[in-house]
């Protein structure tokens, strides 16, 4: 490859490294800065002194969560409420993108099944009939209220069905001369085809579920039940510091401890922390793949 | 086609139908509710009240607000939405080091995966009066601002960060569009002797223009969502004059206050012309960029 080494282009070489390593740090900064916030001991937090790294090192605020039976309460909550709903998720997922993806040749209704689905996609009747739905139905306060509603990703649903689409036909006709069923299709042949895809459609419902706050807030009427974001929401971010007024004293106490705040940010953080590089790369591959070839 | 296969077909698509009717497909008929004085206690036998709720909607000094924030900081986002993304994607695009490049793109796709709970709270602490922010503009010798009670800062803060967690993900497309650009171009130009900036300006930048156009149609069918797990996350009444959206008006006025009819009808009002500009916005896609969708 011809390389430019002319003295101006390196120079611009040299201040692109340097943006992108600023660049880089601002989207770390924030979570550097909560980080080392979680670490620090409450006064110096208290006080704003704390920039990106902890002054007065101690894991006090990580010991104290660990005994708070609340928090690793709703932290439960979370993980059955992402084992449970990205499970039905990716099955609902794979089972209704293999059939949209035959041709309405192979498969005579599909044509209809597809308008329906795009039409849920497009129109909505907006909250509070779908409240009124999930209340009847007695889903209050249940796991199901979260993970029902949901349970068909329609956007994953066709990203999956268009990587389907665009697997070489002379697979499925070579398993059709073998006697393959469709479901054998869909299991011994396209399912371990589309790994990428497959992970790309999981992350993003994993991710979904575990960063979800507001059907927890809605559906759920005791605080035991609320999955991690919801109750983290309702502690911290209701009320900051300088709106509360003395009255509130017991509450600002609980608020005022940047440190504790911060380690409980951290620890929601975590899961996706240490899932997303593994899945990564996947995902920037996957997304692509979803997309329609002429 | 294979006859009996197609009952196969639609077993696979059952479990995901019946959801989706029951979740998506049955609330749509709670939009009669929009023309109702709904009472939770006689339900769907409230009285009639046709358009009232909507005129009552068109009198109230609120909806002018509402609509006035909810487009304008709509706006705000897809603007930035896209300019930064697509300089941040060419910039990345001009480095040569694949491994340094791979390191900067996990790093900034990172935030987009963080809930707003999470970066709300990281948000009130940093933005906080004893915050490292304000820590910062005192030692340059300017004065505390509250910035998250201010109603100039506000909509600000809301694009500013929604453009922070979103533009590595949102380059992801224009650095699949640019990796798609002919090299023989780049080749034919250093013949001709072009220096690195009139390659940018005369290939890079023009065959982004349609990935630009596209994105910003699309975008122009969801202009009615300014974002609501952001701002709920960061607003507080002291701002809602600059940061209420339609959403959050519905979330306070339908499920808070219960005024259920009401807030349906500003939903579904929401719904109407927001299914019209996807409409206008993916024809005009498919005319001038040959995009579908399926």
């Amino acid at each position: 490859m011809v390389e430019d080494r002319t003295l101006p282009s390196r120079l611009w070489n040299g201040f692109l490294i340097v943006l992108m390593i600023l660049i880089s740090f601002m989207s770390l900064a924030p979570i550097i800065h909560t980080a080392a916030v979680s670490l620090s001991n409450m006064s110096a937090a208290a006080g704003g002194w704390v920039t990106f790294w902890p002054i007065g090192f101690n894991i006090e605020s990580y010991r104290k969560i660990i005994d708070d039976p609340n928090f690793m309460n709703a932290f439960m909550v979370s993980v059955r409420r992402v084992l449970l709903g990205g499970t039905i998720n990716f099955v609902l997922t794979v089972m209704m993108a293999y059939p949209l993806s035959r041709s309405p040749k192979e498969f005579t209704a599909r044509n209809y099944y597809m308008w329906f689905v795009l039409f849920t996609m497009l129109f909505s009747g907006g909250i509070i009939p779908l409240y009124l739905v999930v209340k009847h139905l007695g889903l209050f306060n249940t796991l199901w209220a979260l993970v029902l509603p949901g349970a068909v990703p329609v956007f994953n649903v066709i990203l999956l069905m268009n990587f389907f689409r665009n697997l070489p036909k002379e697979l499925s006709e070579a398993g059709l001369i073998d006697g393959a069923g469709p479901w054998y299709m869909l299991m011994r042949i396209f399912i371990p085809l589309s790994l990428p895809a497959l992970a790309t459609v999981t992350l993003f419902s994993v991710v979904g579920h575990w960063n979800a706050f507001f059907d927890g807030l809605i559906y759920m009427r005791s605080e035991e039940n609320y999955p991690l974001q919801t109750f983290i929401q309702q502690l911290m971010v209701q009320l900051p510091p300088e709106y509360l007024d003395s009255t509130n004293a017991e509450l600002l106490e609980k608020m005022s401890n940047k440190t504790l705040n911060a380690a409980k940010i951290m620890v929601s953080m975590i899961p996706i922390l240490l899932v997303y590089p593994f899945l990564q790369r996947y995902f920037i591959h996957g997304i692509m793949l979803g997309s329609v070839k002429e | 086609m294979i006859k009996s296969f197609q009952k196969h077909y639609h077993l696979m698509l059952l479990p995901g139908m019946i959801l989706l009717v029951i979740f998506h497909f049955i609330p749509m008929f709670g939009v009669v509710i929009a023309f109702q004085d709904f009472n939770i206690g006689l339900g769907l036998k409230s009285p009639w009240i046709g358009l009232e709720n909507f005129t009552y909607l068109f009198q109230i000094r609120d909806s002018r607000v509402i609509f006035f924030n909810t487009i304008f900081i709509s706006t705000g986002k897809i603007i930035a939405g896209i300019m930064v993304p697509v300089t941040f994607a060419v910039l990345l695009n001009e480095l040569r080091n694949a491994l340094f490049k791979r390191w900067v793109q996990t790093v900034v796709y990172l935030p987009h995966f963080l809930s707003w709970v999470i970066l709300a709270g990281v948000m009130i602490d940093m933005l906080s009066l004893d915050g490292i922010v304000n820590r910062a503009i005192e030692a340059f010798g300017g004065e505390k601002i509250m910035f998250l009670a201010s109603n100039a800062w506000f909509p600000w803060i809301l694009i500013g960060s929604d453009t922070w967690k979103d533009f590595g993900f949102g380059a992801i497309v224009y650095l699949a569009a640019l990796a798609g650009i002919d090299p023989t171009l780049y080749e034919a130009a250093d013949i001709d002797g072009a220096s690195r900036f009139q390659k940018m300006r005369y290939i890079t930048l023009p065959s982004l223009v349609p990935t630009i156009l596209l994105l910003s149609t699309l975008s122009i069918g969801n202009i009615l969502n300014a974002g609501f797990d952001q701002i709920f996350n960061l607003y507080n009444p002291v701002v809602y004059p600059s940061g209420d959206v339609i959403d959050t008006y519905v979330y306070r006025v339908g499920l808070v206050q219960a005024q259920f009819g009401f807030a349906t009808a500003v939903g579904l009002l929401k719904s109407l012309i927001g299914f019209v500009l996807i409409v206008i916005s993916y024809r005009l896609a498919y005319r001038y960029a040959n995009y579908r969708i399926f």
